[in-house]
Formats: structure tokens, sequence, C-alpha cells
């Protein structure tokens, strides 16, 4: 089997005092499109920079389709994107600058300017200065920058951040397109419903590491099934609830049981604490959606989740 | 703005075409150089210090003081001679300055663009980059010098007549020979200048800040010539770097004196490669964050 889009081994950038990216293992699979997920400052750009071969790493290693993109440029064979703003000449015509990128790239790169003006609907404004180009043209222009290399492999940081709502639209559906016609995509985004739209991976980044990887779904259902029961006894129904089938990740918190289960399971054991003599209180659904485990999971000491799939989750620090 | 929905894929993906090189960074920071305003500034001053020069000396002798000194009066025997008057005082500040102004940019301006990360995420290697950059940073140099002094050459002669020249031994020098010479003495100017265009390279890569790359360069070169007028340090004379920017005076001996001009390459080889090994390396291996 060929090495996968991306291999990222236990990958760490300090800056000094500051761990910016702290132990980072990623892999991205061919045909993903995968969401590298965190709130500002997480360590993002910092990670794809590394992958761009435009940083060193401290630790760790980065390949791409099996090479190191830190000892050759042969590396980004078949790999494009852009970190941050993507940035151009602004004394030069967007289609010069396309020109002069394609010139580096070789590889018949030149036949695809005009093809890459228009997937991104800039052709009516290619003879313009980039120095006037508005911040949702240049980001369109590095989407074109990127397609120039005919990449099997996007990288692409927070493209839609800084876009208004139709610009946001606009550069997601572009995304989808691109990876419907079969390219993988690292898509990093501080955008939880960004990711949740389009990618079929995520890896949430907090604090240079990685709290959760795994599918969307996965992630979802770690967020949507939890409850909160209190009843006449908690001690006793908390022996309950540990030994009723179908029931995980018992806990206690605010006063109230809290664990996650299946809606039947759920019933099951309501049955059996009325028949143990504990009556309830309360038992209700907690109204945990991912925007909330996606804060817990980044702004608070983490919390630990134990869902139908493993997740990585940090203890507090 | 409408939703994308141009063609999936381009009429060729194929992977046909050449790998790029330095001739692509080479060619590309050339049409650069075209379409940014420092470029025309440089050449500006090369254009206009010999224009100057003429224009002083046709006042002069208008004015009928011209045969009154010696120096006047062998600027007015040939119009050969104003090149040559150029390079002696466009040593002091003037050449350093425009060379500097596109070898201190041609780094800095990628970080102050941003486009660093642009250029270094496409097919090219970092040396590639960098030799590209270094060649035209040579080539503008090697243009503004023989500009100036192809403008000196044609407006002297305009103005004074295409003479026969007194060489510095005080033989005479025939007109076409004199012309050779000329061109000679600019080569030879080039030696210098390339070592100014190295630490020129050098602080673009290291200051990341054209203006301080291009002030630094200028500074560091006035430096140089202020330790030569130092007390006691007329023995580092000879190794000045400034020093180098007379060597062309001994194509102008009878005979011709090759003495400062051997002296002017190693000298200026050991100004020059230290200050490229350091931008080379600083380049190679700077982390491109930021912009
Ligand atoms: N060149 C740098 N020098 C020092 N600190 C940096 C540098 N780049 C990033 N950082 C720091 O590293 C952390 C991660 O930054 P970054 O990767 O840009 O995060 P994100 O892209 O997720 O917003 C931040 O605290 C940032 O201040
Ligand atoms: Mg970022």
């Amino acid at each position: 089997m060929s090495a996968p889009p991306i291999e990222v081994r236990g990958l760490v950038k300090r800056y000094g005092e500051l761990t910016a990216v702290d132990g980072v293992e990623l892999t991205v699979q061919a045909g993903d499109v995968y969401g590298y997920l965190g709130p500002n400052g997480a360590g993002k750009t910092t990670s794809l920079r590394m992958m761009l071969g435009l940083i060193s790493p401290t630790e760790g290693s980065v390949r791409l389709f099996g090479r190191d993109p830190h000892s050759t440029v042969r590396a980004l064979d078949g790999v494009a994107g852009f970190v941050e703003a993507p940035a151009f000449y602004p004394y030069l015509s967007a289609r010069r600058n396309l020109e002069l990128m394609a010139a580096y790239d070789g590889y018949g790169a030149a036949g695809r300017v005009d093809f890459a003006l228009d997937t991104v609907e800039l052709g009516s404004r290619a003879r313009d200065r980039v120095g006037g180009f508005s911040h949702g043209m240049r980001q369109r222009l590095g989407i074109a920058a990127a397609l120039l290399r005919a990449p099997k492999l996007l990288l692409l940081d927070e493209p839609a951040t800084g876009l208004d709502p139709a610009g946001m639209r606009d550069m997601r559906r572009l995304i989808r397109r691109l990876a419907d016609d079969g390219m993988t995509v690292l898509l990093s985004s501080h955008l939880l419903a960004e990711v949740e739209e389009l990618c079929n991976r995520v890896a949430v980044l907090r604090r240079g590491r990685i709290v959760y990887e795994g599918t969307i779904a996965a992630l979802a259902r770690g967020a949507a099934a939890s409850y909160r029961l209190a009843t006449t006894d908690d001690t006793r129904a908390r022996e309950i609830c540990l030994a009723q089938p179908g029931i995980d990740a018992v806990s206690t918190e605010h006063g109230h049981i809290v664990f996650t289960g299946e809606e039947r399971a759920v019933a099951e054991l309501s049955r059996a604490l009325v028949e143990a003599d504990v009556l309830i209180h309360e038992l209700a659904p907690q109204t945990v959606t991912l925007e909330d485990l996606f804060f817990s999971l980044t702004e608070g000491d983490g919390v630990v989740l134990d869902g139908p799939e493993p997740l990585v989750v940090e203890s507090a620090s | 703005m409408t939703a994308l929905a141009a063609p999936a894929r381009p009429a060729g993906t194929d992977a046909t075409g050449r790998a790029p090189g330095v001739w692509a960074v080479y060619r590309w920071e050339l049409v650069k150089l075209r379409y940014q305003k420092r470029t025309y500034l440089g050449l500006a001053a090369s254009v206009l210090a010999p224009l100057l020069l003429v224009l002083a000396i046709s006042l002069r002798s208008g004015a009928g003081h011209g045969d009154a000194f010696a120096f006047a009066n062998y600027l007015t025997r040939s119009g050969l001679v104003v090149p040559l008057v150029i390079l002696l005082f466009g040593a002091i500040w003037m050449f350093p300055l425009i060379v500097a102004l596109v070898a201190g940019d041609i780094f800095a301006s990628e970080d102050h663009n941003g486009t660093l990360k642009t250029v270094l995420t496409r097919s090219l290697e970092r040396q590639q980059i960098f030799a590209g950059k270094m060649l035209v940073a040579a080539t503008y140099a090697v243009f503004a010098i023989m500009l100036s002094g192809t403008v000196g050459v044609i407006a002297g002669s305009l103005q004074s007549g295409f003479n026969s020249l007194q060489s510095l031994s005080g033989t005479i020098v025939s007109a076409p020979r004199g012309l050779e010479l000329v061109y000679a003495s600019l080569v030879v100017y080039l030696i210098p200048t390339a070592a100014i265009v190295a630490i020129g390279l050098m602080l673009s890569t290291l200051t990341r800040n054209s203006a301080a790359a291009v002030v630094g360069t200028l500074m560091i070169s006035l430096l140089i010539q202020l330790i030569g007028i130092l007390p006691g340090m007329s023995g580092a004379q000879p190794y000045l770097l400034s020093t180098q920017f007379n060597a062309w005076q001994g194509l102008l001996r009878t005979p011709t004196d090759w003495v400062p001009i051997i002296r002017a390459l190693w000298v200026c080889a050991l100004y020059g490669i230290p200050a490229l090994l350091v931008a080379f390396l600083v380049f190679m291996r700077r982390d491109v964050a930021g912009g």
C-alpha cells in the first residue's frame, strides 16, 4: 500500500518557553476531508507550517506521501496549500502572480492558470493588481494558486476566516467540490460548524495537543447521549447505574448523577430504580451540543468522555 | 459573488513540462524589478550623475573659466573622462546605494509581502531561490554601472568630443583605445561592487527589513572608508573595501598596473564570500513564520 497523504509523528514545535505544538500524531488517509479544529492559538498554523516545510520541527516528523518536506521540496509534489492569509506580490496582477507561481511549479502548471482563475471566479479580475484585492479575493486567489499544482493533497489554513457569509458559503462549496473531485484535504478551522459540514474526520487541538481524534459521528454520539439523574437515594442510584447494562460513563456533577446510554437502556434503568425503591426526582437528557463539547474539549481542564469509540482525551493539566 | 461553478478539471491535467530551475527565479525576479519603483530610482541616479556632470562642464566652459583649472581642463579635453570621474566619485556612496537598493531589498521584500511562504511551497528548493535572487541582484549592479558608464561616454563625447585621453602616467591614449579602457575600468569596478552586493544580500536576509538592509549596506560602506582616514590606519588602507573601488586606475597607467586589480580580486573575495555565505546559510535554515 502506498504511504498516506499525511503522517505526522510526535510533532513538537517550541518557541522558547512556549510549546506551540506538543506531540501531535496525525494520519490523513487518501480521500479524507480532515478537519484540524482548534481555537485561536491552538497551534494549527504552526502545525501546517511544519507540514509544508516552512519551519523545522523541534521534535518529531512529518511525511507527505512518505516524503519529508523538511529535507526536500520534492516532498511537496502533488501537495499544495497555504498557511494564514495567502500572500502575493501586490504590484503584480493576479494573472502575473499565478504565472510566476506556475513558473516556480513547473510540470505544465503554466497551462493551468486560466483554469485556476476560472475555478475561483477571478477570470474577470485577472488583470488587476493584487494590491487592490479584498481579503476574500485573495483567499480565492490562494486556492487558485494551489490548483496550479494539480494537487492530490490540499492543506488549507482557515480558508474561510474573515470572509463574509456569502464568501464563506462559496469557499465551503469550493472545498466540497475539490474533495468530491478526489482531492485529500486537510482543513484547519476554529469553527466547529465548518468542520462538521465538510469533514469526515477531525482532530481537535488544544494548546498544541490533540484532545480528540476520530470521526465527527463519534464525536456527535459522545455529545448527545448524556443524561442527568436525581433521586431520593443517589448513593443507591449510582450503584444501580453502574450495574445496569447499556449505561456508561457514570459520574457525579453538581449533585447530579450523569451518565450516557441509549434511549432503551435509560428506560430500563428507570424501571430498575423504581423496583429498587429509589424514586426519581429528575431524569433528563443533557443538552450537550457538539458546540458545548468542543468548548469543553478546548477550553476547560479537559473532560473525560467514554463513547462507543475510545476518545483521546487529555486529563486535567 | 455567485456560486463557484467552473469546470471541475482543466483541459490537460497531465504532468507534462519540466521541473523548474534557477532560470525561472532569475526571469521572474527580473519581471518583479520591472514593476518596482526602486529599480528606476537606482537607474535614474546612474543616468543622471553623468548627465549632471556634463551639464556642469558645459556651464563652466561656457562661462569662460574652462582653462583656469587643471582638472576642469582635463575634463573638457575628452568626453571619455566623464564616466571615469563618475566612477571616482560614485564610489563614496552613490554606487553602493544604487546596488543596495536592490540587493538589500530582494530577500527582505519577501518578508515584507509575506510571500516567502508562497514561493517556498512551490517546486523550487531554497538554494535555487537563493541563486536566482543573487544573480538578479548582481545583474542589476552590472546593468546600473554599465548604464552609467555608457551614458557618461555618450554625453561626454557629445559635449567634449570623442578625443584621445591622457593616461594617469601622462601618456596619450587614442580615443578607441580609451573607450576600451573605460569599459575595462567599468568591469574592474564591478569587483568591489560585487562585494557590496554580497553585503546587501547578507543584511537583507539578516534584518528581513528592506530599509534597514539598504541603509545598513551604505553605512558599512561608509564606515570602511572612515577607517581609512583614521590616524594610524594607513597601513590598513590597501585592504579596505573602499580602496578597491580605485583599482581600475591601474588600467590607466602605462604600463598597466595590475597590482591593485589583483589585490581587489582577493580582498573583495574576503569581504564578499563570507557575506554571501552568511546570507545563504541564514536563508537556508530560517523558519518561515509570520506574514
Ligand atoms: N513565530 C512564532 N514565534 C513565537 N511564537 C509563535 C510563533 N508562531 C506561533 N507562535 C505561538 O504559538 C501558538 C500557536 O500559534 P498558531 O499555530 O498560529 O495557532 P493557530 O493557528 O491555531 O491560531 C500561539 O501561542 C502563538 O502565539
Ligand atoms: Mg492560525
